[in-house]
């Protein structure tokens, strides 16, 4: 097993870290990287994209290759570097706002899609970085600076989104289970094909109702289920209290690299390749 | 006897759907074939059918390589036609066609040379046969070999029954021997010299010269949302991306398209995305990101006229200050725009390179007049494409935003080396990671705005000058005006007035100061502001004299030009 200190970034900027004390990212950080060295990946062969929001700063706390990019545009950018070096662990990041509200568009089209990337989204039903609004999974009711009447709206249930569309993997867990997380997030970047993982986790600053005793009262691990049938896993992921942990749903299919011409003959990542001029001299030559 | 000598522009008319391509694709290719340089370029309406489109056709003894307003032989596919191109038609144009497809008002007025296309089509056994029997009809008032044409229409229809082949030779024959009539009787007499040397040549698009420039440069991943009149080019690559082994896919939108673009190239792809002015406006924030986190990306926009979804199936050079301004904060980018064919093949080769050396956008500029014309050209060199790759192994303590000199750090790609490669769109230190530190956050907006700006400027390349440098005129053009402007002096044949273009649009060589200086310059550009002309003003202090415009939506005729440079110089 790989040790787990080689995760541990040395850079002068990991030292202050961001979060808030007793924050559910810091858990997040250690499950991942338990999850690393017990897959004896290398950080080199690990690159995290996060989006924006708390949870994305995630890359710069950790000893694997990084991409902070944009607010909701994680998957995208995740997408294109597995396909560009199939040879790479690619995780994609971000929080609930990130990932289901700015970046909704992408995740149901990287469904579709099914690159080989596994996407980690730190629910904490809140907005963080941006000091507290409600986020698309912010339950009813709850009051906000921004909701000062309470959120009316339907919190999207984004375990039954995935299955719904067919997702080649969907999980759930909560950053309270430490040893069960590291299981999940494990099968999740084993999983060959798109891996969604919606990890609760709770916001010690913005988020008053979902704590971590919440989290422990209002959820349970799904015992027996098989992930392979959809309907069932569909019917547990509509389940509201206590809401089911595990492996809701799995669905072998054919990956995003997998199935691109690039790939069919030359396995090669593309930045080892060079121009087929060849080919392009045959072009010009149909145009005589 | 209507004579036509050295140099024959051929409208086609008709409607969306009624086949005015087929008759374009082989009329083209077996004129190229049979020696005669060729120039072809069309308009549409955003509709699928109906509506009138034509295609302009110029064939002739030299090379010719613009869009003229005039018409010598108008050939109508559907009643309309005339309207439509009304203001192109001279006492010199010879309407070949059939009566029922002119307008009663103009019956009276023009050179009209019936010819009996439907019922030569029923003949040969249906109305779908009509569009073949234009192309041989055409083609046999030049008096090639039928051979050369008969095989075009084989190689056009390959992939259908026998009989359908056959049929549509027969068809092919059955016009070039109306033609042949028509010649031999001296009702249209046209003489142009075939020369042997086009026959080596090629027949290309720009749409063409764009994706195969890209091809040879190394592109290797392609994402794109279709908009017109860009799309051209992603089909381009689809089309040949299993040759090519390369990645080529359609994303839910703009956004992701380039977002994909980027994060192809952080793991050490060449990528390019390919779009319209209102598919950019949704890249901007990624443009931005490509910026800060100084990741390369090549965009090739081409552009139609907006703002909005203005006119989805025109031309305009209108979005030069959109690729400019995109994005917030200072960045440097770099907009290339070619003027030629053989232009736009080796730039967007080269995009690659600059994309991958200095590590910021490189944005392409055609437009839908651009993409959607062509001519014959001499092979391009394909050794002069030279390939550079930039990019590092990750030594131990690598970091991705070292401060140089010139402004640019090492560029390590994930998986490459011993250590980790941290890019970031929020600002950064050295390594990569975020920083609120006012001393960093200086030196890194100065990294990117300043230094490696300046050290691109450095080594921007100079307009190209034809014509007399000590000329007291200097005629400035950028991107796809080249050949009309170029024409346009051709024809005013004076020689105190040179033609000035730009295909590398910015950041603006310094030196261009000194080149410009003293002359009475007038731009001609394809907008409604001039937005080149401002360009120089604010970069380089330069008070363009003139401005030549044409912002209705079509590209600018060689007549245009002419007449406007005589308004302007005499
Ligand atoms: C395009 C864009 N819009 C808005 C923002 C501001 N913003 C930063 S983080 C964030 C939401 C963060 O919430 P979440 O994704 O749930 O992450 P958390 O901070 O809770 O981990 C927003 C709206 C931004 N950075 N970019
Ligand atoms: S704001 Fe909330 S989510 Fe963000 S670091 Fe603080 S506790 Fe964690």
């Amino acid at each position: 097993m790989t040790p787990k200190e080689i995760f541990e970034s040395n850079r002068p900027g990991s030292k202050d870290v961001a979060w808030c004390p007793g924050c559910g990212n810091f858990g997040i950080r250690n499950i991942l990287i338990e999850a690393f060295s017990e897959l004896n990946l290398k950080p080199t062969e690990v690159v995290i994209i996060s989006g924006i929001g708390q949870a994305a700063k995630m890359p710069h706390y950790i000893n694997v290759n990084g991409y902070h990019t944009l607010h909701g545009r994680a998957i995208p950018i995740a997408t294109a570097v597995k396909a560009a070096n199939p040879s790479l662990t690619v995780i994609a990041e971000g929080g609930d706002g990130d990932m289901y509200a700015e970046g909704g568009n992408h995740l149901l089209h990287a469904i579709r899609r099914n690159p080989d990337i596994t996407v980690l989204i730190h629910n904490n039903q809140i907005y963080g970085l941006t000091k507290g609004q409600a986020s698309p999974t912010t339950p009813i009711g709850m009051k906000t600076p921004t909701q000062p009447w309470g959120v009316f709206e339907e919190p999207l249930n984004p375990i039954a989104l995935a299955i719904a569309l067919g997702a080649s993997f969907v999980a759930r867990t909560f950053v309270g289970y430490f040893k069960e997380s590291v299981e999940i997030i494990k099968q999740a970047i084993k999983h060959k094909g798109l891996a969604i993982v919606d990890i609760f986790q709770p916001c010690v600053s913005f988020n008053k109702l979902n704590t971590y005793s919440w989290y422990k009262e209002h959820t349970y691990w799904m015992k027996d289920h098989d992930p392979h049938d959809r309907i069932e896993a569909f019917k547990r992921a509509i389940e509201t209290d206590p809401l089911p942990l595990g492996i809701f749903y799995i669905n072998e299919k054919p990956t995003f690299e997998e199935q691109v011409p690039a790939y069919k003959r030359d396995k090669r990542p593309l930045w080892m390749r060079d121009p087929k001029i060849e080919l392009v001299k045959k072009f010009f030559e149909s145009k005589r | 006897m209507k004579v036509v000598r050295d140099d024959i522009s051929i409208v086609l008319g008709g409607a969306a759907g009624q086949g005015i391509q087929t008759v374009e694709v082989l009329l083209t290719h077996a004129l190229k074939r049979a020696g005669y340089h060729v120039f072809g370029t069309k308009e549409y309406m955003s509709r699928i059918r109906g509506g009138i489109n034509t295609t302009e056709i110029r064939v002739a003894s030299r090379r010719v390589r613009a869009f003229v307003k005039r018409i010598d032989l108008l050939v109508p596919f559907k009643k309309g036609t005339l309207t439509w191109v009304k203001d192109r038609i001279s006492d010199n144009t010879i309407v070949l066609g059939e009566k029922e497809n002119i307008e009663e008002e103009f019956l009276e007025k023009i050179n009209l040379v019936e010819v009996p296309l439907t019922k030569t089509a029923l003949k040969v056994g249906s109305q779908l046969y009509l569009n073949t029997i234009a192309a041989g009809l055409i083609f046999g008032l030049f008096g090639a070999p039928v051979e050369i044409i008969e095989s075009e229409v084989r190689n056009h229809f390959k992939g259908k029954s026998e009989k359908i082949v056959e049929k549509n030779v027969e068809a092919v024959r059955e016009g070039y021997n109306i033609g042949r009539s028509i010649a031999e009787e001296g009702k249209i007499v046209v003489d142009i010299k075939p020369d042997e040397k086009v026959k080596e040549e090629i027949l290309l698009s720009g749409t063409e010269a764009v994706g195969i420039g890209a091809l040879a440069g190394g592109m290797n991943f392609l994402s794109f949302y279709p908009m017109s009149p860009s799309t051209g080019v992603s089909t381009f690559a689809a089309q040949h991306a299993e040759e090519f082994e390369i990645i080529v896919e359609q994303t839910e939108d703009e956004i992701a398209a380039i977002n994909m673009a980027i994060g192809a190239w952080f793991a050490g792809a060449r990528a390019m995305v390919s779009t319209s002015g209102g598919g950019f406006a949704l890249m901007c924030e990624a443009l931005s990101l490509a910026g800060m986190a100084e990741n390369p990306v090549v965009i090739h926009l081409a552009q139609r006229p907006g703002p909005a979804t203005g006119l989805p199936t025109r031309t305009m050079q209108g979005d030069l200050n959109l690729v400019l301004y995109a994005g917030h904060g200072d960045f440097p980018r770099i907009i290339l725009a070619p003027g030629t064919l053989e232009e736009a093949f080796y730039l967007t080769a080269e995009a690659f390179n600059l994309a991958d050396k200095y590590q910021v956008p490189v944005i392409i500029l055609t437009d839908q007049y651009f993409v959607d014309s062509y001519y014959n050209l001499p092979e391009p060199d394909v050794s002069k494409v030279k390939v550079e790759k930039y990019i590092v192994k990750a030594e131990k303590g690598y970091k991705r935003y070292k401060l140089t000199e010139d402004g640019i750090s090492p560029r390590a790609i994930p998986g490459y080396g011993e250590d980790v490669v941290v890019a970031n769109g929020n600002e950064h230190d050295e390594w990569g990671d975020i920083t609120e530190d006012a001393e960093i956050t200086r030196k890194m907006q100065e990294k990117r705005a300043i230094k490696k700006l300046e050290t691109i400027k450095r080594n921007a390349p100079l307009p190209k000058i034809i014509g007399r440098e000590d000329a007291k005129f200097y005629v400035i053009s950028w991107g796809s005006t080249f050949h009309i402007v170029e024409e346009a002096l051709e024809l005013l044949k004076r020689d105190d007035v040179a033609h000035v273009h730009f295909s590398w649009l910015y950041p603006l060589n310094p030196k261009i100061k000194d080149i410009l200086a003293g002359k009475t310059l007038i731009a001609v550009e394809n907008n409604v502001t001039g937005q080149f002309a401002d360009l120089l003003k604010k970069e380089l202090d330069i008070r363009v004299d003139h401005k030549i415009l044409k912002y209705d939506g079509r590209p600018f005729a060689v007549e245009e030009v002419y007449e406007a440079l005589k308004g302007v110089i005499e």
